[in-house]
């Protein structure tokens, strides 16, 4: 095109008050993956308390009116509901990219024919669980379910529709993430190796507490520190403590409707005060008034503000208020197994001794410049 | 409303936007998205034009012929009006080989 036309991919313009909205259009799903924390069965009663198509449309348009630009749907499995070709569209029509996160399993041959037809814009971002039906079927404990994801796939495929996989790593898959990484790097947009999600929530909501308890219990599992030089720097240029700000985050930059309507903050934030009924109120008023007060909230647990909001480790440490309040119930506790993770990575990067406690430390700002030495 | 060919470009003709392009200003910036494949070289391609193109594109609405915008520029922009006429064809035909305008 000739010089009126500024840019022409990839556009990124002037950041809008609502750049982007993420969707979960349905908390149900058609797999029933043993790691997942979003996935109420097919055909739960939880059905009848989504929203609407319209009330859905009505969320779209109140975002474009914001200046957005793209809705990620997600879910559960967005394309279990059956009026989602409706909402796509709609949502394409509005001039909105659409990312798709879904497992593929129902993506059909023509389906994939309107991902051709009117493209989303942006890559559909399909997890894999498993490079056999053997194993991918007892990750998502449901037979066939393989065979499904693997015809949508070539249903893509067939028509140059653009997607990227993830892969979710758990033990019982571990020993087929090689064959998965050979086949990433075959597909045709794979310009760069395929995420892999090691970093997995076991709930969305505090609402069963026996799912708590073994939570809880399987939470004594060590991780294994990573060191590599992404991480030192990181360190570089991120460590340092964070004070008191509750929220240190960009909390309400990228929010999230839930599947009932309600706003959160964020994808993992679902403390029920934390979230806004947009069935009854507005995006605007959300995005102008709701999520700014929350942003000026400060900590008040005692033992935050003894140890998290001194500790230079705060930006390696996975502790947030979502995380927090998914372990303990409130937004503020410090999370025992993140803060032994956390001082597990910084030892193996040679920032602590054995005994010494993130809080504690006087001199970081040196141990981070000596980080190659140490 | 039919398709235009560029080569058949008549500047007493009257374009306005296709339907299978959605125009949106974002904090004062106009993009074009495509709704449907084969408008941008690649599937995630999206348009933004600079002031002057905005000026033209906000012109194609479906009652000024290409003449008339063309005078109106000339006389707005106090521009040669075959410099003008020159760069507003050679534009509107990109837009229409890429199907972002229709014929009336
Ligand atoms: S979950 Fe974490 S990242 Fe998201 S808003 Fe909450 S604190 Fe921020
Ligand atoms: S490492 Fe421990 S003290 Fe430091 S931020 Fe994480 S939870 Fe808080």
């Amino acid at each position: 095109m000739n010089s009126y036309v500024m840019k022409t991919s990839r556009w990124q313009g002037p950041r809008s008050l609502l750049p982007a909205l993420d969707i979960e259009l349905t908390e149900r799903c058609q797999n029933n993956c043993c790691h997942c924390c979003i996935n109420l069965p097919e055909d739960d009663p939880a059905i009848t308390r989504e929203m609407t198509a319209l009330e859905i449309k009505r969320i779209l348009q109140q975002a474009v009116d914001l200046g957005c630009l793209q809705v990620r749907l997600t879910g559960g499995e967005p394309l279990l509901r059956h009026d989602f070709e409706d909402i796509y569209h709609y949502a394409r029509q509005l001039g909105l990219r659409v990312m798709l996160f879904t497992n593929a399993r129902l993506i059909t041959p023509s389906l994939a024919d309107l991902f051709a037809r009117v493209p989303p814009l942006l890559p559909i971002e399909v997890s894999v669980y498993g490079m056999t039906s053997a194993t991918y079927d007892a990750v998502a404990r449901i037979q066939g379910a393989f065979a499904e994801f693997w015809q949508g796939i070539e249903s893509l495929l067939q028509r140059n529709v653009q997607f990227i996989v993830k892969w979710v790593d758990l033990p019982m898959n571990r020993f087929e993430l090689e064959t998965f990484q050979r086949w990433a790097a075959t597909l045709p947009w794979a310009d760069q190796p395929p995420g892999i999600n090691r970093s997995l929530q076991l709930r969305s909501r505090r609402d069963a507490p026996d799912k708590d308890r073994l939570i809880q219990s399987l939470r004594s599992v060590q991780e294994k520190p990573l060191v590599n030089e992404d991480i030192r720097n990181f360190c570089r240029n991120f460590l340092g403590p964070p004070g008191v700000q509750l929220f240190t985050c960009g909390c309400g930059e990228k929010p999230c409707v839930d599947a009932y309507g309600r706003l959160q903050p964020c994808l993992d934030m679902r403390a029920p005060e934390l979230s806004y009924d947009l069935r009854t109120r507005s995006l605007r008023d959300a995005m102008l008034r709701f999520f700014p007060a929350l942003k000026s909230q400060t900590a008040t647990d005692p033992h935050y503000l003894e140890r998290c909001a001194r500790c230079f480790l705060k930006s390696l440490c996975e502790q947030c208020p979502a995380r927090s309040w998914s372990e303990t119930g409130s937004l503020d506790t410090p999370v025992e197994h993140l803060c032994r993770i956390t001082h597990e990575q910084a030892r193996a990067l040679g920032l602590l001794a054995e005994d010494e406690r993130g809080w504690k430390i006087i001199d970081w700002r040196n141990r981070i410049d000596n980080i190659d030495s140490l | 409303m039919q398709p235009a060919k560029p080569d058949l470009l008549d500047t007493a003709n009257v374009y306005l936007p296709s339907e299978d392009i959605v125009s949106r200003e974002i904090e004062g910036e106009l993009i074009l998205i495509p709704i449907v494949a084969g408008i941008g070289d690649v599937d995630d391609d999206i348009f933004s034009f600079n002031d002057v193109a905005r000026d033209i594109w906000r012109r194609f609405d479906g009652n000024r012929s290409l003449d008339d915008i063309i005078q109106e520029l000339a006389e707005e922009y106090e521009a040669p009006i075959d410099r003008i006429k020159a760069d507003v064809i050679g534009w509107t035909s990109e837009l229409l080989r890429r199907k972002m305008l229709v014929q009336r």
